[in-house]
């Protein structure tokens, strides 16, 4: 694993994963880059179809693969496009962040947030604000692990799905 | 473990290309320096860089190498998925190769327009290269899944675009819903005298264009009636419209009109809505001449029968085809359509949230959709611009951007109202021989003719004073200015305060969203942009698209509009519903969830998740079944099993592992 170069001697430089949702997050995200909205390098944004999609091992994969924060974010409440994932999304945030807390894990680090579509500029200041909120908690120290790339099939062989309409031989 | 070691036969073959995007990427993201990175990932065979993957060239760049260096994964990075996934997919398609062997990096609108300093966007693109890179080794062959298309479309709102919209797919020979909420359709261009910048009539333009709706055998035309409910997907929606009861029989009525003649109100005297309560009408109404469906409403709140339960119901003897029936009840029709168009409309600005201009407190401070009714010849005045009072004013003022422009209301320029007010100080000079000013803050009149138009006004002799007005007032501090409306501006050419005394203000209200367009956009699973108004899809690529596939919008529920480019709209969302219909099947993205059988422990966990009740439990083998026609790809289901048997094409948890690793680590 190579460190992350850092552009000049800024010290620590939070590494954030945030997990949007394709419908409403993911869209603001582009719209802030349509209105060249600059916010912090940090985010790494990674789609998901919808916040309810977000398997709360995804969140704990990010801290131990070197996350120093993780930021989901969804449709606003009523308005998810797949009616009510987010709920779902935001009955699993608050079980993770239970879980953090007894992992020793700040709360702080993870953070929900409802952007719609329309809000480009809620995604620039949210993600202004969690890399200054993880800039201040400084680094997560979790034991850095190399990131291999853990192979499909040959490499780890698993149950094969069932054959199934609609997948090419 | 090395990569051959595992891969006798080589592994994955994988493509990375790096876009330019002219300098949109370039000029923040040192491309070759991506591209040099991308070369040392496991399992890339080619990277390269083009200055437009999207263009032709670009993605012959990546056919060619799909069949030279028999690539069976390609990574393109450049702009947002939304944009070009779908281009480069088929790039692939036609290389020979499964569309779904690739996976996009946004380094456009997730790096390069939002990082400032060019190392840090390096640094992110590279990131992000590599989680891709990582992603779509996992990737699988998949297959879009094909569903057959209803043959009809619905579409909300009877204004022009509606109308418009609804004849074209009428006369394309598809069986069209309209469905409008006031008792007649025409929206408000039915309401406006004549039309910028040529001056011709609009219900010379419009009446014909509602008259081939109702006669139309392809448009079926349920006014005075709401949707309540969408449920479905593309191609197949299930909708459900309120009728409410207008306690006349459509189908007897003719539109005589005696029974309004016959009702025992012998005056009109309950205000009219669609004159904005400038005219009077009965209980018993038809809201204006040309109103279509040609078909009477009785008004519960003011009918002495339904307000007391005693009345001679003379209406009821006068009507020869006994259409009228007391006991109507509303009724609530199912149908099923494979597209819907909103085309919902907008309302005017409240001039009453502007006190300062005396809307509601002087009685000749009218707003703009008011005189458009006094000017017009079948308004409450025949056409006569008349004060309240009877009067014919000498002197009018407009005053420009009221709600529009303005910081306290709304940012947005509402695009139409230098045009109608410059229309209406014709209309108003020409009725009445009397001075217009016109308060502006910039004309603006971008259009075909619109300019000349403005000009031809400046000739006629109408005024212009540079300003917004600071109030309007009663307050006479001259003798001249007694008994008159003062409008108090700084004219910003001159310099100096002014005090222009009129008889009548005309405040042109800006465009809003319709007052429930929130309810609206969410029983149709769509956005609204800041305003308040639908968001389209892309605002160049998909302007009458939205996030949910077969709804398509038209008009000025998208954002304020004048009548040309509403129309223009509305043919651009019938072409897009029509292409959609036509096809006669739809195909969807393969993202479905899928339970791998050996996994599965029948916990049931995911059964009460779906929102769409895709997932059974089969008793026999006690295991969840997923129907994959019913399955929208949420992936909420696949979140929550415990044991890992439910998963989603395109969003498999190894290929997200992956992702998150890759974010975080280069290799």
């Amino acid at each position: 694993m190579s460190e992350r170069p850092v552009a000049g001697d800024k010290g620590f430089e939070p590494r954030i994963v945030a997990f949007f949702c394709n419908w409403c997050t993911y869209t603001a995200a582009d719209l802030a880059g349509t209105a060249r909205m600059a916010y912090a390098p940090n985010v790494r944004i990674i789609r998901l179809m919808c916040s309810g999609r977000l398997d709360p091992q995804f969140v704990l994969a990010a801290f131990r693969h070197g996350a120093d924060g993780v930021l989901i974010g969804g449709c606003h409440p009523g308005d998810c496009h797949y009616q009510e994932g987010n709920y779902k999304a935001l009955r699993r945030y608050l079980l993770l962040k239970r879980l953090l807390r007894e992992m020793g894990i700040e709360e702080e680090r993870l953070r929900l947030v409802w952007i719609s579509a329309s809000e480009g500029d809620r995604v620039q200041k949210v993600a202004n604000e969690f890399t200054e909120t993880i800039r201040r908690l400084g680094p997560l120290r979790l034991a850095p692990r190399p990131g291999m790339i853990r192979l499909p099939a040959a490499a780890q062989p698993e149950p094969q799905p069932a054959a199934r309409e609609g997948v090419l031989p | 473990m090395r990569a051959h070691e595992i891969y006798p036969n080589g592994g994955p073959r994988i493509g990375v290309y790096v876009c330019h995007c002219g300098f949109n990427i370039a000029g923040k993201v040192n491309v070759r320096e991506v591209v040099e990175f991308a070369k040392t990932l496991p399992f890339v065979v080619v990277a390269r860089e083009y200055k437009f993957m999207c263009s032709d060239p670009g993605q012959e760049m990546i056919r060619e190498d799909v069949r030279e260096h028999r690539l069976d994964r390609v990574v393109v990075a450049a702009c947002s998925p939304s944009l070009h996934e779908a281009t480069f997919r088929r790039a692939l398609e036609q290389a020979g190769q499964n569309p779904f062997f690739f996976q996009m990096v946004n380094i456009r609108e997730h790096v390069s327009w939002v990082t400032e300093d060019p190392r840090e966007a390096t640094e992110k693109a590279k990131a992000l290269v590599a989680a891709a890179v990582r992603r779509v080794i996992f990737h699988e062959p998949l297959q879009r899944r094909r569903v057959p298309v209803k043959d009809r479309v619905l579409v909300v709102g009877g204004g022009i675009a509606g109308i418009h919209a609804a004849l074209t797919l009428a006369d394309a020979g598809k069986h069209v819903y309209l469905v409008e909420r006031e008792p007649t359709i025409g929206g408000h261009m039915a309401m406006f005298d004549k039309t910028f910048p040529t001056l011709d009539c609009a219900a010379c333009i419009l009446t014909p264009k509602m008259s081939q709706v109702a006669a139309h055998p392809n448009i079926t035309l349920w006014t005075y009636s709401e949707v309540i409910q969408v449920e479905g997907f593309v191609g197949n929606f299930r909708v459900r419209v309120r009728r409410k009861p207008r306690y006349v029989i459509e189908e007897l009525c003719v539109g005589c009109l005696q029974c309004i003649d016959a009702c025992v109100y012998k005056d009109a005297r309950f205000p009219d809505e669609f004159n904005l309560g400038l005219g009077k009408r009965k209980p018993i109404y038809i809201p204006f001449p040309q109103a279509t469906p040609r078909v009477v409403l009785i008004d519960p709140e003011t009918c002495i029968w339904f307000k007391t339960g005693k009345c001679k119901q003379t209406c009821l003897e006068a009507c020869e085809r006994a259409a009228i029936d007391f006991k109507q009840q509303e009724r609530i029709e199912e149908i099923e359509v494979g597209a819907i168009i909103l085309a919902t409309g907008f309302k005017t600005f409240d001039a009453r949230r502007i006190p300062e201009y005396g809307y509601g407190k002087y009685p000749n401070v009218y707003t703009a959709l008011e005189v458009e009714r006094l000017v017009n010849a079948s308004g409450p005045t025949g056409g006569e611009v008349r004060l309240r009072d009877g009067r014919i004013p000498k002197r009018v003022g407009i005053i420009h951007c009221v709600g529009s422009r303005d910081e306290r209301f709304n940012r947005y320029c509402s695009r139409v109202c230098c045009m109608y007010s410059l229309k209406l100080a014709h209309l108003i000079k020409e009725r009445t021989g009397a001075e217009v000013y016109n308060f502006y803050i910039d004309m603006r009149t971008p259009g075909k003719g619109y300019e000349e138009f403005y000009d031809r006004l400046l000739q006629e002799g109408v005024h212009f004073i540079r300003g917004r007005v600071a109030e309007v007032t009663d307050w006479a501090i001259t003798p001249d200015e007694e008994g008159k409306l003062i409008i108090r501006v700084e004219d910003t050419l001159v310099g100096a305060v002014r005090r222009i005394p009129v008889d009548m203000v005309v405040l042109a209200v800006g465009l809003e969203p319709q007052p429930d367009a929130d309810e609206v956009r969410r029983m149709f699973n769509i956005s609204c942009s800041k305003e308040g108004f639908f968001l389209e899809r892309h605002p160049k690529l998909a302007p009458v698209s939205t996030f949910t596939d077969g709804i398509f919008l038209a008009g000025a529920c998208q954002g304020p509009k004048d009548i040309p480019d509403s129309v223009a709209q509305a043919g651009a969302a019938a072409a897009e519903a029509l292409a959609l219909i036509d096809k006669g099947f739809v195909e969807l993205e393969p993202n479905t969830a899928y339970i791998v059988e050996a996994l599965c422990s029948g916990c049931k966990t995911c059964i009460g998740l779906c929102p769409y009740n895709a997932i059974s439990f089969d008793e026999a083998r006690m295991i969840a079944v997923i129907n994959e026609a019913l399955c929208k790809g949420c992936g909420t289901c696949v979140a929550a099993c415990p044991s890992g048997a439910a998963r989603q094409h395109l969003f498999e948890d190894a290929q997200i592992f992956q992702e998150i690793e890759g974010v975080l680590a280069y290799v």
